[in-house]
């Protein structure tokens, strides 16, 4: 379980950065954190010509507010979050997301930029983010661009980043005061990758929500509108209107064929909207 | 009872070393020179291999069956009638019979170019049907691993006690019960640096092993190597469980390697290699139906038992062990007077299967407690009724059981009361009926054993494997400045040997444990043994320690006598003193005065000093039946099948405890894989015999957050038959808990229909379970 050999090198600055990216002949890979990269370069999944450590470069580490908007640099760690070393406008739903990724060490070193861009189906970043509606920053040789993180997670492991291309922030919009928020994962045990995700940020108030039904074989099941779910209107009664049937329904037309997983997935999102309707939230969002 | 002597709660001494990350295992020896090898492997689970294309870049550097001139395959042969014999090549010739199976070596100055180099290797081979299933693989017209036996059964075994008696009883439960295939996972794997003493002639073998002498052995056969030309050398070993009691065909090519090249080699296991290639364990199937009076009285056992033994008979326990232990043990701590048990040790394509902490007795005590649970609700009696109607009862003592296994000592009844005492059964069950605000169902599952331990010569004789443990010897040795030396043939790999033979020397001697050393791991400064297996050090080793200091004992006080002016039958020892009539000398004085001023000796002073191997066996060596009762209470999620342990009791018999934090200790470890059994690993294969995980992201194993903090509490009936009354220990935490919680499982969704009997109960398993329980055997089939 060594790698095969590759070239390593650190950019200085996010311009050359760019220009390695787009310039460097044979296959380039990104690693900030290590830790989905560090096991596939050891297994020999991946074995790029050039690896370009992406952590000397301070744009990349910036967390800041811009409005009503959270960015957060692809080099924030979970722990980062997981601390309140950044600042946050979801309530704490982002903390506690974060500390329940994986393991400590995991969270140390771990980039929220990596996690969504490596995008397996059942991280947390890609289904928590995307129920909070976040959008990722794009920067190419040629400019920038923004996706909504739906669009931007294309498959399992698949994410819109053309040739040349890197992710740059995330933006993650503010949970107005009376937002619902909800995140449950069910782990065979403590701290392993999740079978089940369920995530709703619901606003009784507008009768709006979204909801997330994830860790699937493709990218987050989401329903942007998520009335559907609650009997086609959202309000403050929305934890008891919630129906198994129509996210049963939901994950039958992603293609959910297997009845147990659906079972599964179900009992989670509807323990997200439980947990949603709570008015503190538990500390360690897990079902199991 | 002194401070430091045997019953002592003692630290252990090498924890000081080891908790620091100051231990030395093979995997920090450097040595000037030293190469790295990385394994071409089978990437398929069986096929003809056609050709093997090495570019030719590194002709010399990559090795195949080819070149191997002299080289022997591992042969473990047991001598049970009808046994048919494996012979597992070093690098495969003709044919690969299971993933990760040795191709070719490969070696360079690092492992990462050994790698690259492997990865430069095409195997040209042509794919055959893969023999997966152990109980396909006994039907007729099956594929053929071995294609000259005509079958895939190793051996076949079968016992019966008048069965035919117990078949007019009124009640009749049968079930088919299983438990999956696993990995022993110990923190450090294997790993092996060879080094060719010129000097010495000598192959000096620096591996992480349980048993260095028998490993010698089986080197020594392969190579066709004097065993003068062969050292073994084990420095700290980072966990055994079995894992380390084998021959591995890589120790046997790096020992080839090291005397064609000249030079030091290595090769360090990693993960996947542990997980994929080279042995699992545990992988049961059992068609057992109980025999029972309406108030649990049990009237038989029937049962059939299949091992999935994989590929090769490994060496030195053979590819049987397993299974014909089932047919042994499986009456467990339980009296009954018919018995029938068929077993088949079936070969397939995959890794050879070992003997794993607990060995079969896990998979023995999963299908009988499961049983068990089934009588009692057939018969509508609580669980702990049918057991205390037939547990051996303390007044049997020693008792012969139905397959004449002989019970040395001990009170099993009062085992379970203290359990059921411990668990509070009328609590757990008020809270049962009561029912929990977040929808989670309550169960009790209990569970017991017996663990038949540092069985000897008079049973290992029977097997006729490569390896038969006779007496034991220790040889114990005081220094010039009075400290004591115990060189020892079996191994310390976590068991705390360093500081719990200490305690025996200090129980006769009266040498401080610090002042004692013990020196184990290395064939060329210990006497021969088997080494540490069967939960037999403490016995056997402890036996032999405490003859060796005796006889030093006697010498020293022969010495002190004279020193004393008196005579040896006027003197006792006393608190590491001779003691006379007019005075005491220390043990360091007769030490001083037999090294360093032999002036002072008397003439007729015994000149085999103060150096003296002893040998040991016990008075009776069927072995020590030491036992638990476990209880667990836990709470089952049946929409997301997330079983949560509330609480977990064991009540334990070892005998006479030597250390009995040691023990708790071993009790702790034995139990978090318990619970890895019970609920959490697994090792899948798919169809073509491809193995479904190589990593611990796949493979799970229980963390902190899984294993329970157990209560244990201790019962200390003394052995008979051993030195001190001890009993082996080191195995029996792994045996009970995946029928503890299983059972306790069962009963939490006894009352949806639901009946879990694999292992491991895994979240996935549980949720199909209830659903299928819902909706009907039929739909749940098409969900699945």
């Amino acid at each position: 379980m060594k790698p095969a050999p590759f070239a390593w090198e650190r950019p200085a600055n996010l311009a050359a950065l760019l220009e390695r990216v787009a310039t460097a002949p044979g296959s380039v890979k990104l690693i900030a954190g290590g830790q989905s990269l560090g096991p596939m370069l050891n297994l020999r999944l991946v074995e790029p010509d050039l690896v370009l450590d992406i952590t000397g470069i301070p744009e990349l580490r910036q967390a800041r507010v811009e409005g009503e908007t959270l960015v957060l640099g692809a080099c924030v760690t979970h722990a980062d979050i997981e601390d309140g070393r950044v600042p946050d406008l979801t309530g704490g739903a982002l903390q506690r997301v974060a500390s329940a990724i994986a393991y400590r060490p995991v969270r140390n070193r771990g980039t929220i930029g990596g996690s969504l861009v490596h995008a397996d189906p059942a991280a947390d970043w890609v289904n928590a983010l995307t129920a909070l509606g976040a959008a990722v920053e794009i920067a190419g040789r040629n400019g920038r661009r923004t996706l909504p993180l739906e669009r931007f997670v294309t498959g399992a492991l698949e994410v819109a980043l053309e040739p040349g291309e890197i992710l740059l922030a995330v933006r993650i919009p503010a949970l107005p005061d009376g937002t619902a928020w909800g995140y449950v994962k069910h782990c065979a045990k403590i701290g392993e990758f999740a079978h089940a995700i369920g995530a709703v940020r619901i606003e009784p108030g507008a009768g709006r929500g979204r909801a997330v039904i994830g860790a699937v074989e493709g990218p987050p099941v989401l329903l942007a509108d998520a009335r559907p779910l609650f009997g086609g209107r959202i309000g403050a009664d929305f934890a008891e209107r919630f129906d198994p049937a129509a996210a049963d329904a939901a994950l039958r037309a992603a293609g959910m064929a297997d009845a147990v997983e659906r079972h599964v997935h179900v009992t989670v999102l509807a323990r997200a909207v439980a947990q949603a309707a709570r008015p503190n939230p538990l500390p360690l969002p897990e079902a199991a | 009872m002194s401070a430091e002597g045997v019953g002592a709660r003692l630290p252990r001494k090498e924890d000081d070393r080891l908790m620091r990350g100051r231990g030395q295992y093979v995997g920090d020896i450097r040595l000037p020179g030293m190469q790295d090898v990385a394994f071409v492997r089978s990437p398929l689970a069986h096929a003809r291999i056609r050709a093997i294309h090495v570019p030719e870049a590194y002709r010399d550097r990559v090795f195949t069956a080819a070149g191997l001139d002299g080289v022997l395959p591992i042969r473990a042969v047991s001598g049970l009638p009808g046994f048919k014999v494996s012979e597992q090549p070093v690098l495969a010739t003709g044919k690969v019979r299971q993933v990760g199976e040795l191709v070719a070596m490969c070696l360079a100055p690092t492992r990462a170019e050994a790698e690259d180099i492997a990865a430069s290797v095409v195997l040209d081979l042509e794919e055959l049907p893969a023999i997966h299933d152990m109980l396909a693989a006994r039907e007729p017209g099956s594929a053929l691993v071995h294609e000259h036996w005509g079958d895939n059964v190793f051996l076949e075994t079968l016992v019966d006690v008048d069965i035919a008696a117990a078949f007019d009883a009124p009640i009749q439960v049968s079930r088919t019960i299983s438990t999956g295939r696993q990995c022993m996972a110990p923190i450090e794997g294997r790993g092996t640096v060879v080094q060719l003493d010129h000097r010495l002639d000598q192959l000096v073998v620096h591996t992480a092993t349980q048993m260095p002498h028998i490993v010698r052995n089986g080197l020594s056969e392969c190579l066709g190597l004097e065993q003068g030309r062969i050292r073994i050398v084990s420095p700290d070993v980072g966990g055994g469980f079995g894992y380390k009691a084998i021959l591995l065909a890589e120790d046997v090519a790096l020992c080839w390697l090291a005397l064609r090249c000249g030079h030091p080699v290595r090769w360090l296991e990693d993960r996947r290699e542990h997980l994929t290639a080279n042995a699992n364990c545990r992988e049961h199937h059992y068609r057992i139906t109980a025999y029972a009076e309406r108030d649990g009285t049990l009237r038989g056992i029937d049962c059939e038992a299949t091992v999935d033994s994989g590929a090769y008979s490994a060496y030195p326990f053979s590819a049987c062990l397993e299974a014909a232990q089932v047919a042994s043990i499986l009456p467990g701590p339980y009296d009954f007077p018919s018995y029938r048990c068929r077993t088949w040790s079936v070969a397939t394509n995959k890794c050879p299967i070992l003997p794993y902490r607990g060995v079969a007795r896990t998979g023995v005590c999963f299908a009988l407690e499961l049983v068990l649970d089934a009588v009692a609700r057939e018969a509508g009696l609580p669980p702990e009724v049918v057991r205390e109607k037939n547990l051996v009862r303390p007044e049997q003592m020693p008792f012969e059981n139905i397959t004449r296994k002989h019970f040395d000592s001990g009170d099993y009844p009062q085992a379970l009361a203290r359990a059921l005492a411990s668990i509070d059964v009328e609590a757990v069950r008020a809270r049962q009926r009561a029912g929990e605000p977040d929808g989670r169902r309550i169960g009790l599952g209990l569970s017991i054993y017996c663990e038949q331990a540092a069985h000897g010569t008079s049973v290992y004789s029977g097997w006729g494997i490569p390896m038969v443990p006779g007496h034991e010897q220790v040889s114990a040795r005081l220094t010039p400045d009075g400290g004591l030396e115990l060189r020892v043939g079996a191994h310390s790999h976590g068991q705390g040997l360093e500081t719990t033979l200490a305690q025996v020397a200090h129980e006769i001697l009266g040498v401080p444990v610090a002042r004692t050393r013990l020196v184990h791991g290395d064939t060329a400064m210990t006497p021969y043994s088997t080494g540490s297996w069967g939960s037999r050090v403490m016995v056997m080793a402890g036996g032999a320690v405490a003859a060796a200091c005796e006889a030093l004992r006697d010498r020293a006080v022969r010495i002190g006598a004279h020193l004393l002016q008196a005579r040896p039958e006027e003197c006792r020892f006393e608190g590491g003193h001779v003691v006379g009539p007019s005075g005491d000398v220390p043990l360091e004085a007769i030490a001083r005065t037999w090294y360093r001023r032999p002036q002072d000796l008397a003439p007729d002073t015994d000149p085999g000093g103060l150096e003296v191997t002893a040998g040991y066996k016990p008075v009776r060596d069927s072995g020590t039946f030491s036992y638990a009762a476990h209880a667990a209470v836990v709470a089952v999620d049946p929409d997301l099948g997330a079983v949560e342990i509330l609480d977990y009791v064991i009540v334990e018999d070892g005998g006479t405890l030597v250390n009995p934090l040691v023990v708790d200790g071993q009790i702790y470890g034995g139990l978090a894989q318990g619970v890895g059994t019970a609920l959490f690993e697994e090792m899948r294969f798919d169809a073509r015999g491809q193995p479904l995980a190589s990593t611990f992201a796949d493979y799970l194993l229980p963390g902190p957050a899984e294993v329970p903090m157990a209560r244990i509490d201790h019962m200390e009936t003394p052995s008979p038959y051993t030195r001190f009354g001890q009993k082996g220990i080191g195995e029996g935490g792994a045996i009970a808990p995946p029928a503890a919680l299983a059972n306790a499982i069962n009963d939490a969704l006894g009352a949806l229909g639901v009946e879990m009997l694999h292992s491991p109960v895994t979240p996935r398993r549980i949720v199909e379970a209830v659903l299928a329980a819902r909706t009907g055997p039929q739909q749940a089939r098409e969900a699945a």
